[in-house]
């Protein structure tokens, strides 16, 4: 993992993450997935299939849910994005990260960052009304555990405390 | 990927000036990205367009909608207008992808995206698409998810997208401007069959941006219905789709529109079949006709046979829905 935040032969971007301008230098093809990892050690989001298939990924750009492995961080400029390390409120957790530990919402937890974001976006819709819709809604964030019935629980008993909630 | 030139031009005339054989215009990047990871294409310049004013749905003179080719799919699903005037395409736009690649993939991207033939996406296989002359092993190999209909003995491929099966069927024209200036395309004409030159999937020059969709007038608003068939309930390509829409006059057909999705290397669709319903009644016996017809030359490869009789049941039931569709 390099300590420098930046990689001094990129192009200049600036965006704001978590809260926080950044100044940031990257190559063309670096995704915003590998952006956050390798250059800011930001490793709560996760590489799963690099394919925009599993919703491991997953984080808000300009409060929208988009998969971090199919975009380019030269394309992020001037964007407000929030991971998984933006979330919780200091040491406070976000209620939807308390409500996955009270229903039991992962096993191995790799993939839950992903589901988290994806579900803040899917709220930031506010076109959800049903358990239904929510299953359709969050088809993108897929769970090789299968604690699938766990994760459901989990957002629909946050949904009407965050539901139509400002955009990060 | 393979290191790139990137650019990201201000004006549509800028954009078009980058232009090269070696040149991809990039917008959301939820194909072309993947398709670079995969070295399948490895372009030397990509021409960011996010930055052009084509962001826009405005309604025409003619009564239609404008779609900018920059409108992400999950916008444009969810746009008033389309959801009031169009249901058919928002119900296409949300059967495809996942709502992360809705949010990022662009109208004008969802027309380019290519085929998920798993022998094309398989570098270490021949592909005509992927270098035309080397062979098509999906023509004696697996080909479940093949076509049915309008393939050739170089390409079996399918178009993947949901969104442009609606389209077809809606009768949208592609605007497009290049260098040599503009030109509309209807949409029966945009995408093209594999014939021996299955590396083209559309009529689009290199030099030639998709600045906007034109839909016109709304005709079907009342009765129509996107029905798609696929392996898992979401998330997941069509084995078959059906885009059907009606204008009835009680319980006759005044007119019809009939696209299929996962049958072919383009939406499939037959003038003639919707022309013979004209008039007759919005039965199940009508419906099971412009099925029979549509499906009359489709030729089955080894292992997707079952594709006629599941379009066939899937054309019925979703003319059948669209008739009862906005009835109390």
């Amino acid at each position: 993992m390099s300590d420098t935040p930046t990689d001094p032969s990129g192009q200049a971007i600036s965006l704001t993450l978590n809260g926080t301008p950044r100044q940031l230098q990257v190559q063309p093809w670096t995704t915003l997935l590998d952006l956050l990892r390798e250059q800011l050690d930001l490793t709560g989001t996760k590489k799963g299939c690099d394919h925009g298939q599993c919703g491991a990924c997953t984080v808000l750009r300009n409060g929208r849910r988009v998969n971090a492995c199919l975009t380019l961080a030269i394309m992020c400029d001037g964007d407000q994005l929030t991971t998984i390390e933006g979330v919780a409120d200091g040491d406070s957790l976000h209620p939807l990260q308390q409500a996955f530990i009270e229903h039991d919402a992962f096993q191995c937890g790799y993939c839950t960052p992903g589901q988290i974001c994806s579900a803040l976006g899917m709220a930031n819709e506010g076109r959800v009304r049903s358990r239904d819709d929510i299953k359709e809604a969050m088809s993108g964030n897929l769970c090789r555990c299968g604690a699938y019935s766990n994760i459901l629980d989990a957002v629909e008993a946050t949904l009407p405390l965050i539901h139509g909630g400002p955009r990060p | 990927m393979t290191p790139f030139q990137y650019s990201k031009p201000t004006s549509i005339d800028a954009a078009l000036a980058l232009t090269g054989p070696q040149a991809r215009f990039i917008a959301g990047g939820t194909n072309l990205l993947d398709l670079m990871k995969e070295n399948l294409d490895q372009p030397e310049h990509l021409i960011d367009i996010t930055g052009l004013p084509l962001d826009q749905v405005s309604q025409t003179e003619a009564g239609g909608l404008l779609i900018g080719a920059l409108v992400s799919n999950a916008d444009l699903a969810w746009h008033p207008l389309v959801e009031q005037s169009y249901p058919l395409l928002s119900q296409a736009i949300l059967a495809g992808a996942s709502p992360q690649l809705r949010n990022m993939a662009s109208t004008g991207g969802n027309l380019l995206q290519r085929t998920r033939c798993y022998y094309f996406y398989d570098a270490s296989t021949p592909c005509n698409k992927r270098e035309p002359g080397s062979g098509c092993p999906a023509r004696d190999g697996l080909n479940r998810i093949h076509a049915i209909l309008g393939a050739s003995g170089s390409c079996v491929a399918v178009h993947p997208s949901d969104m442009c099966v609606a389209l077809a069927a809606l009768e949208a024209r592609v605007h497009v401007q290049g260098k040599a200036g503009v030109r509309q395309i209807d949409f029966a004409d945009f995408h093209r069959l594999p014939g021996d030159s299955p590396q083209r999937d559309n009529q689009l020059a290199y030099d030639e941006l998709i600045t906007a969709i034109e839909l016109p007038a709304p005709q079907f608003s009342q009765h129509s219905h996107y029905l798609k068939v696929r392996d898992r309930e979401s998330y997941a390509f069509a084995l078959i789709s059906v885009a059907a829409a009606l204008e009835l006059d009680g319980d006759n057909i005044v007119s019809a529109r009939l696209a299929l999705g996962g049958v072919a290397h383009k939406p499939w669709r037959n003038p003639a079949v919707e022309q013979m319903l004209q008039g007759r009644a919005a039965s199940s016996e009508s419906f099971a006709a412009a099925a029979d017809m549509l499906l009359a030359d489709a030729k089955p490869l080894a292992h997707n046979a079952f594709k006629i009789k599941l379009a066939h049941a899937a054309i019925v039931r979703a003319f059948t829905e669209a008739a009862a569709t906005g009835v109390a």
